[in-house]
């Protein structure tokens, strides 16, 4: 290895405020090979491409490129020099077709654009049509629609930032061939993710990180998850251990026949819904975002009435025409995904946000807020799921995403509902508490709780749940118990082959 | 060197205090050069408008006559602000609210009707709640959007006013004036004190006040229409009614600005007539924004822009400024106070780039 890496970092920091995200980082990545960025969430992956792709910029350290120091203000910048990225989140816009979303960042005539396209598509495994209007395409067809507009910018080194979080299984196959046949072709690839087993099948090497540090610089094929975990959490993987679920009780939720027209073009229609949830059982709802899990939530909730009362039931009762505050007074609470601005006000401290649901609890006396009680269960719930913030007068806006994902949960699981619904229970929460999480709800659970969860982490549902169902398009697969399925079958009802 | 806005971990309670100081003195500043352009001396004028109403006790008389009607609607209409529900037409709701309280002085100008006084400010609340309350129904059952129609209410109630006035309810001996017989003493607000105009409205504004806290700082309800204001979806999400909400909004801004017209009428008007709709209504959006929608906050903006009111008056005769500065005056200390308001939730910091 006599030629100068394709992209070295030396010394790189980064300090947004009080929070140290990268601290002196070295990282090294040679042309041609396919290089994981490993760290759990928070770890300053996210920072660290922010600094490589010149939306951000580096407090201390260096950049080179092909040996020469760097600069990069901007992101044209780094793509002047043939650095490309596909953001975890798509920058596509949906009431435009695949060429026009293309020539927004491509120069070039849409036929040949076009053209390009479908050449490209062959030649690495990218098939779209360029035609389509991009509302109608699978998750995975974005993707492909977003390396392709990289690609076209002939990209030397091409970063993906948790690529496959939001794929199906058998997705992630053809990605990987995808990347393979760019690494054949003389391009570089920096693949960001927190999935060890992922990481040590494609990568050739690897840069672990935690806490804003390089913990390991290693050939992920010499070493077993266990030990990547290690460097990525300092310790070893926390094991959950879920014992089987008793005997399950009375029907808590009943769904029947649930359809809802969708309410906006880019929204799904939820198609003759059955589901039945008991006293002391977990049920899951695979899937990926955007085949209705949203819409479904919303219904059973409250937040959007159902057609008829009795296509919702919760505890025997009839619920569909009801409110959120009528539900949860039968006992139903429910951690919705979005923390900020929905499951949280980001303006009120944490203990006005307890009032939120928590209002029950003794908090109103005569319409009056009892600050006493409010701030004593909020302060409960701090201790309780270890929320780390200065206290009950902090404001939500100002934690970090795991942080209120922990506070959310821990007040509706204070509430002791009979039936909980969580919706995306680990999102963005460090390894550590998701399973802290984990074993909470499982301890609901065997509380005699009916829980349903709504989540895109198909590991995470093999691991807590009794029955997983797969809602793909609004329709919704049916109950398949965990010991006797597998991520094969759950697969292929997630993309439609089976219905 | 790089100046970036950080985010708070809570607001800040200095400047909240310190916001619409920084605002006023900025305000001042810029009408130094304004009023330099114009030709007027800045010192004189300033002197008139800030210092002048605190001079002698009869200015200072008229800075509370004005507070009175100013705290009241803010109050009102600062809780549906708060909300998101955004009643800009309280003008309207005030007019109506002197038109319904006149009603029985001017069909029993002798003053023979029991319970004149009270009936007048009931009658005047309730014609303000149920203007209002027409916005609140086109929002909530249409979704008509209550900014329009409130502010379109506002322009059809002073026809309403002008057909009153030039119609049945003329004067039969004013000389063709379009206003009404005067009031009879029993239908005038007691004063406050002799020989000036304060009356006890100025009570109903500070009890006013201290509702609208009760309300939004220590009341379910309150919170609710505050997390509708700050996080719609999470009071969708704690199933708060929206309708309602909007109801609730609607009908304190409407009832609030309503009295306020009547204690016009009854106070220093003593008749019904066409100045009553002096933009008291509108002035009252700026006494709510600058008191930082907050029931407190209030109190001291209504009375500093009272302040402005008299000062702006007299400097128009003693400082020969037109009146248009003076609305300029007004209108920059808002834009001012909107600004220096994000200093509550942000805080600067000045970041060094890295040596190169």
């Amino acid at each position: 290895m006599s030629a100068p890496a394709l992209l070295a970092l030396s010394g790189v920091s980064k300090r947004y405020g009080s929070i140290q995200a990268n601290k002196a980082i070295d990282l090294s990545v040679r042309a041609g090979s396919i290089h994981a960025i490993l760290g759990e969430n928070g770890a300053g992956k996210s920072t660290l491409m922010k600094l490589i792709y010149g939306v951000e910029h580096p407090d201390e350290g260096q950049i080179t490129w092909n040996g020469k120091r760097v600069e990069l203000a901007r992101p044209s910048d780094a793509q002047a020099l043939g650095i490309g990225m596909v953001f975890q989140h798509f920058s596509l816009f949906e009431t435009l077709n695949v060429v026009q979303n293309v020539s927004l960042m491509v120069p070039g005539k849409p036929a040949e654009l076009a053209a390009r396209i479908v050449e490209l598509g062959s030649r690495f495994g990218l098939a779209v049509d360029p035609n389509a209007m991009v509302h109608s395409l699978s998750v995975g067809e974005r993707q492909r629609v977003e390396i392709i507009r990289c690609l076209l910018l002939n990209p030397k080194l091409l970063i993906l930032d948790e690529p496959t979080s939001v794929l199906p299984p058998q997705s992630v196959r053809l990605l990987f061939e995808t990347l393979r046949r760019l690494q054949a072709d003389g391009t570089a690839i920096l693949f960001i993710s927190h999935k060890l087993e992922e990481i040590r099948e494609l990568c050739d090497e690897a840069t672990i990180l935690r806490g804003g540090q390089v913990t390991g610089r290693v050939n992920p094929r010499d070493h077993d998850a266990r030990a990547l975990a290690q460097m990525m959490i300092g310790r070893d993987m926390p094991q959950l251990t879920v014992s089987d679920a008793g005997e399950p009780g009375e029907v808590r939720l009943k769904l029947q026949r649930l359809s809802q027209p969708r309410s906006t073009r880019f929204g799904t229609t939820l198609d003759g819904i059955d589901l039945t949830l008991r006293a002391g059982q977990i049920v899951g709802i695979a899937g990926i975002s955007g085949n209705g899990q949203q819409e479904l939530a919303a219904l059973i909730s409250g937040e959007t009435r159902a057609a008829a009362p009795e296509m919702v039931q919760i505890l025997g009762q009839p619920v569909g025409d009801k409110g959120p505050m009528d539900r949860r007074a039968l006992g139903f609470s429910f951690v919705p995904e979005e923390r900020l601005g929905r499951g949280a006000v980001p303006d009120m401290a944490l203990s006005d946000n307890s009032l939120l649901t928590a209002h029950r609890q003794g908090m109103l006396r005569g319409g009056f807020i009892q600050r006493s009680i409010e701030r004593s269960f909020t302060r409960q719930c701090i201790d309780d799921f270890d929320v780390r913030t200065p206290g009950p007068e902090a404001e939500a806006g100002a934690l970090s995403g795991g942080n209120l994902q922990k506070f959310i949960l821990g007040r509706e699981l204070l509430l002791a509902p009979d039936l909980l619904l969580v919706s995306q229970p680990t999102w963005g929460v460090d390894i550590g508490a998701a399973t802290a999480i984990r074993r909470r709800l499982v301890e609901m659970r065997d509380g005699g709780t009916a829980i349903l969860i709504i989540s895109e982490e198909l590991e995470e549902l093999f691991e807590i749940c009794d029955l997983i169902h797969v809602l793909h398009e609004g329709h919704l697969s049916p109950a398949l118990p965990r010991a006797r399925t597998s991520a094969e079958e759950v697969g292929a009802y997630m993309i439609g082959a089976k219905a | 060197m790089k100046i970036r806005m950080v985010r708070r971990d809570a607001a800040s309670h200095l400047a909240m205090v310190g916001a619409p100081v920084l605002a006023l003195v900025l305000t001042a500043l810029c009408s130094l050069v304004l009023f330099a352009a114009l030709g007027v001396d800045a010192g004189t004028a300033l002197h008139a408008l800030l210092l002048k109403p605190f001079l002698t006790w009869y200015s200072f008389s008229e800075v509370l006559l004005k507070m009175a009607p100013l705290l009241l609607i803010a109050q009102g209409i600062a809780i549906g602000f708060r909300a998101n529900v955004f009643n800009i037409g309280a003008e309207g709701q005030f007019i109506i609210g002197a038109v319904c309280a006149s009603a029985f002085p001017v069909y029993f100008p002798e003053g023979d009707f029991p319970v004149m006084l009270p009936a007048m400010i009931l009658a005047g609340g309730l014609g303000g709640l149920a203007y209002a309350a027409i916005a609140a129904g086109l929002r909530t059952r249409f979704g008509a959007s209550e900014i329009l129609v409130t502010l379109m209410l506002s322009l059809i109630a002073i026809q309403i006013l002008n057909y009153l006035l030039l119609g049945p309810w003329k004067d039969p001996r004013g000389f063709n004036f379009p206003q009404t017989v005067m009031f009879p003493a029993n239908a005038q607000l007691p004063r406050l004190f002799e020989g000036v105009r304060p009356n006890i409205s100025l009570f109903f504004a500070l009890g006013a006040s201290l509702l609208a806290y009760l309300l939004m700082e220590r009341h379910f309800r309150g919170y609710q229409l505050r997390t509708a204001g700050l996080a719609p979806r999470a009071a969708l999400y704690a199933g708060f009614s929206t309708s309602r909400m909007i109801w609730l909004s609607l009908c304190i801004g409407g009832l609030a600005a309503g009295i306020a017209g009547a204690s016009e009428v009854a106070g220093p008007l003593a008749q019904l007539q066409r100045s009553v709709a002096t933009g008291y209504g509108y002035a009252a959006i700026i006494v709510a924004y600058v008191g930082g929608l907050r029931p407190l906050g209030i109190i001291a903006s209504s009375f500093l822009i009272s302040v402005i009111y008299i000062g702006g008056d007299s400097a128009t005769v003693s400082a020969n400024l037109p009146i248009a500065a003076v609305e300029v005056f007004q209108g920059m200390l808002l834009v001012f106070y909107l600004m220096t308001f994000t200093l509550i939730r942000f805080r600067f910091e000045i970041e060094r780039e890295a040596p190169a």
